[in-house]
């Protein structure tokens, strides 16, 4: 029996579709049977994300009407022989789709997979109603940020109240440059805020971007420490113990000095 | 000069500290306002005890979460509770 996971976080942009294809993506290479289901109807990116945008015939809207039957919906990944996708509906709304739909969904897919993780659209209305109705569990992405950790402390009410109580936090975008000078919240802070376990620390990386143009997750090269640290959140999600990625939090007295010197070099050139 | 205090006292003001700070501060507001039931809950067991005191008139009871300035720009939250009491119980002046 499969487990149903969500990816939600209430703001948009913070990561969550980066992260169901980087989670979704790293479960396959350990062998799980996973499949993405893109429930951001209207906005899809999951399929480009992942690089099938080319194949998609049928979508998630299809199956729930009847349309097509769920295997000829369902897109399986050039990489990975057991990793598929359930591409959104673009061309339709949110309300194509009840919270009771869904949860049939996730039932139809567990007997095939050991993961279904579903990619949550922003925001708390229906599409958000949608995306959790057939979870057994959640994931809340934000970024160490006021606006990102405000909604997720709003998203992790919501859940609570759709009895997905205990989600994990993945804290993306993490720049170790700011948190050392005092300027971005670090992994204390966050947790502190929020209250809810850690899954995973992801930090800021341009090779995200790199990945997501070139339509390959991160997780299949081995040079990106973001690529590492989506390995690790999807080996803890196996019940694996991973320390978290070594990314020394501690701001050292060093650590001042140099960055008193630089912004005054920096003050420096703006003057002149 | 000025830097050279700065570096060392205490009180730099680091963004991140004023962003965690004012984070928890509005989160107390929006956690209470998310669940409607969540002050119906605190009036609730708010009621029950001070019911072994005094008689009070429920329907006046109000009840709400509100910033309370401390200094120019520091908040705090606070519980304000309004509680029209009817009548005091006589409890006598030593316990039994
Ligand atoms: N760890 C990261 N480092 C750098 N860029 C990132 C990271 N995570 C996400 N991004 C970028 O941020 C943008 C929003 O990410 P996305 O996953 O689409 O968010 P959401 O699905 O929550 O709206 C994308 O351009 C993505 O490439
Ligand atoms: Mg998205």
């Amino acid at each position: 029996m499969g487990e149903v996971i969500v990816i939600t976080s209430g703001k948009g942009g913070v990561g969550k579709t980066t992260t169901t294809a980087n989670i979704g993506t790293a479960l396959a290479l350990e062998g799980k049977r996973t499949v993405l289901i893109d429930a951001d109807i209207g906005l899809r990116n999951l399929d480009v994300v992942m690089g099938l945008e080319n194949r998609i015939v049928y979508d998630l809207v299809d199956v729930v009407e009847g349309v097509c039957r769920m295997k000829q919906a369902l897109i399986r990944d050039k990489r990975f022989n057991c990793l598929y996708l359930l591409p959104a509906a673009q061309t339709r709304d949110k309300n194509a789709v009840t919270p009771a739909q869904m949860q049939k969904l996730c039932e139809d897919l567990r007997d095939q997979f050991d993961f279904i993780l579903i990619d949550c659209p922003a925001g708390i209305e229906q599409g958000f109603k949608n995306a959790i109705a057939g979870a057994d569990k959640a994931v809340v992405v934000t970024m160490p940020e006021v606006s990102a950790v405000r909604d997720a402390d709003r998203i992790i009410g919501l859940l609570a109240s759709n009895e997905l109580t205990n989600p994990q936090l993945i804290i993306n975008r993490l720049r170790m440059d700011m948190v050392k000078r005092g300027d971005m919240m670090n992994i204390d802070d966050t947790i502190d805020i929020l209250g809810v376990d850690l899954l995973g620390v992801v930090p800021d990386d341009e090779e995200i971007i790199v990945s997501s143009n070139r339509g390959e997750p991160v997780v299949t090269g081995n040079s990106s420490s973001a690529g590492q640290a989506y390995r690790n959140i999807a080996k803890r999600l196996l019940g694996e113990k991973i320390p978290l990625l070594n990314m020394d939090t501690e701001e050292t007295f060093i650590d001042r000095l140099r960055n008193l010197f630089t912004v005054k070099n920096k003050k420096r050139t703006w003057k002149g | 000069m000025l830097d050279f205090f700065r570096f060392f006292s205490k009180e730099d003001n680091k963004s991140k500290d004023i962003a965690k700070e004012r984070l928890q501060l509005v989160l107390i507001h929006d956690r209470a306002n998310v669940s409607p039931r969540f002050l119906d809950m605190v009036k609730g067991d708010i009621a029950k005890v001070i019911s072994n005191y005094m008689e009070i008139d429920e329907k006046g009871f109000d009840i709400r979460l509100s910033r309370v300035g401390q200094e120019e720009d520091k908040y705090t939250s606070a519980l304000i509770a309004n509680i029209p009491i009817k009548r005091v119980k006589n409890m006598g002046k030593n316990n039994g």
